[in-house]
């Protein structure tokens, strides 16, 4: 993949409001990977763990938002347990959701859910698909 | 002692099996499960932006009750309510600024500044029953029944709420041993199954299941113990779709900790909603004779 790095890019609103609402610092990443070594969704997902952050400190944001992974993050917590570097990737995973769904667009659509499928599912999973992926 | 309750609603709904058997449970060790009179759902997960304050404030409202009703501390069952109430009242205790801008908007709740501590049914069984205190009042011990503990995520992450060792829990097992059960160790227990993806992906929630369930049939396990109402619907509702899928699959009960504990304090299959679990037990627990 080629990448163009530019000073606007790196230092573009967007990298700043991911920092902002993760809380988190992104150049302390050394991408060592042991974030996607870990992660239970990877082989879903069509960029690892570790990509995604190297690509929103790069200011890519496109390239993120063409890509699934950070809608099959399920939260778990596994790579912020694990990082090296302190880095807490599943807040960096939730500042990016939130920047779409804040623009009001749904991951989840609740309304294309079949009624049968909603009898059979638990609150718990409901209300956390629906918290987690809905604006 | 009684102890204050908060059951969060999946345990009023689809896992009364979890409640009731947890309830007999700890009754007949001794302690009275009492449970909330005013009670919200806590929104199931925690928050994990810094600038949304708005979605802390469902769990806090529960402390807030828990505090009015004048208790010190308050119980959960559901793994997702302890994780949520949990790190809510970390967050209003240790951070000065949020708790301030979070009490000035609830104006119409006193100010809270996380004096409730939440703890998990686990933790009381370990730290205040203690595992002697559970096996002497064993009265069906659970031999020859081999089980694998599942953690999950929310019991043990993040580091500041985990209820026992990040990596290498074993609260589940010495509890499981205590009952008398033989225990299988498995690479997978504290691996997420996928959790509120199962909505939205349910694809590969069932790639989740079947790389952990296929794990605990390796290591020689005859059934799954949990302690969430989530893991126990994606690991067991769409067994038979695995069993689809992939041929050399064995269907696997679910059992939730407490419905292993009901039955061997002796308190019978009743309590226990058997009745309720995706895969029945029950042929398993016959064929050991544990029920009949
Ligand atoms: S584990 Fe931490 S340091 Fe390593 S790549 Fe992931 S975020 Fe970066
Ligand atoms: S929190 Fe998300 S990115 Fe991190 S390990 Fe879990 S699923 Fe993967
Ligand atoms: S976490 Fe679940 S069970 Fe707990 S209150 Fe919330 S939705 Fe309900
Ligand atoms: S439902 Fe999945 S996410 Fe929840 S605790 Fe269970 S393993 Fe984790």
């Amino acid at each position: 993949m080629r990448i163009e790095i530019s000073a606007k890019r790196l230092q573009s609103d967007f990298v700043k409001k991911v920092e902002e609402i993760s809380g988190q610092t992104l150049p302390s990443c050394y991408q060592c990977g042991k974030c996607s070594a870990g992660c239970p969704m990877s082989f879903a997902m069509d960029l690892l763990p570790n990509q995604i952050i190297h690509l929103v400190r790069l200011g890519l944001e496109e390239d993120i938002a063409k890509s699934k992974t950070i809608w099959l993050c399920a939260s778990c917590l596994t790579c912020s347990v694990r990082c090296p570097r302190g880095v807490d990737l599943s807040r960096i995973m939730e500042a990016l959701r939130l920047i779409t769904l804040r623009k009001n667009i749904d991951y989840v659509e609740p309304s294309r859910i079949a009624a049968e499928i909603i009898a059979e599912l638990p609150q718990i999973a409901l209300v956390s698909s629906f918290r987690k992926l809905t604006a | 002692m009684d102890l204050s309750y908060y059951p969060g609603c999946t345990l009023k709904t689809k896992s009364k099996n979890l409640e009731d058997s947890a309830i007999a449970s700890m009754t007949a060790l001794g302690i009275n499960l009492v449970e909330l009179p005013r009670w919200n759902c806590c929104g199931t997960v925690y928050s994990l932006a810094d600038d949304d304050l708005v979605h802390h404030l469902a769990p806090l409202r529960n402390l807030i009750r828990v505090k009015e009703e004048g208790n010190g501390r308050v119980l959960t069952l559901c793994s997702f309510c302890y994780n949520t109430l949990k790190r809510a009242n970390l967050l209003i205790k240790n951070d000065q600024e949020k708790r301030n801008t979070i009490n000035s908007f609830m104006e119409e709740e006193a100010d809270y500044e996380g004096e409730v501590e939440v703890v998990h049914l686990l933790q009381i069984l370990r730290d205040e029953i203690g595992w002697e205190g559970v096996s002497e009042k064993v009265v069906v011990p659970l031999q020859g029944l081999k089980v694998a503990p599942y953690y999950g995520c929310t019991l043990l992450r993040p580091q500041e709420v985990a209820i026992d060792q990040v990596e290498r829990p074993t609260i589940m097992q010495q509890l499981l041993q205590s009952l008398g059960a033989e225990v299988v160790d498995f690479p997978f227990a504290t691996e997420c199954c996928g959790s509120f993806q199962i909505v939205g992906n349910p694809e590969f929630v069932l790639d989740c299941a079947w790389n952990i369930l296929s794990s605990a049939l390796r290591w020689g396990a005859e059934a799954l113990v949990v302690s969430c109402p989530l893991c126990d619907f994606n690991l067991g509702q769409r067994q038979r779709e695995i069993s689809n899928r992939y041929s050399e699959f064995r269907e696997m009960p679910i059992l939730y900790f407490t419905q292993l504990l009901a039955l061997s304090l002796g308190l019978g299959a009743e309590v226990c909603r058997f009745d309720l679990n995706y895969v029945d037990p029950r042929p398993l627990l016959e064929s050991k004779g544990l029920i009949r």
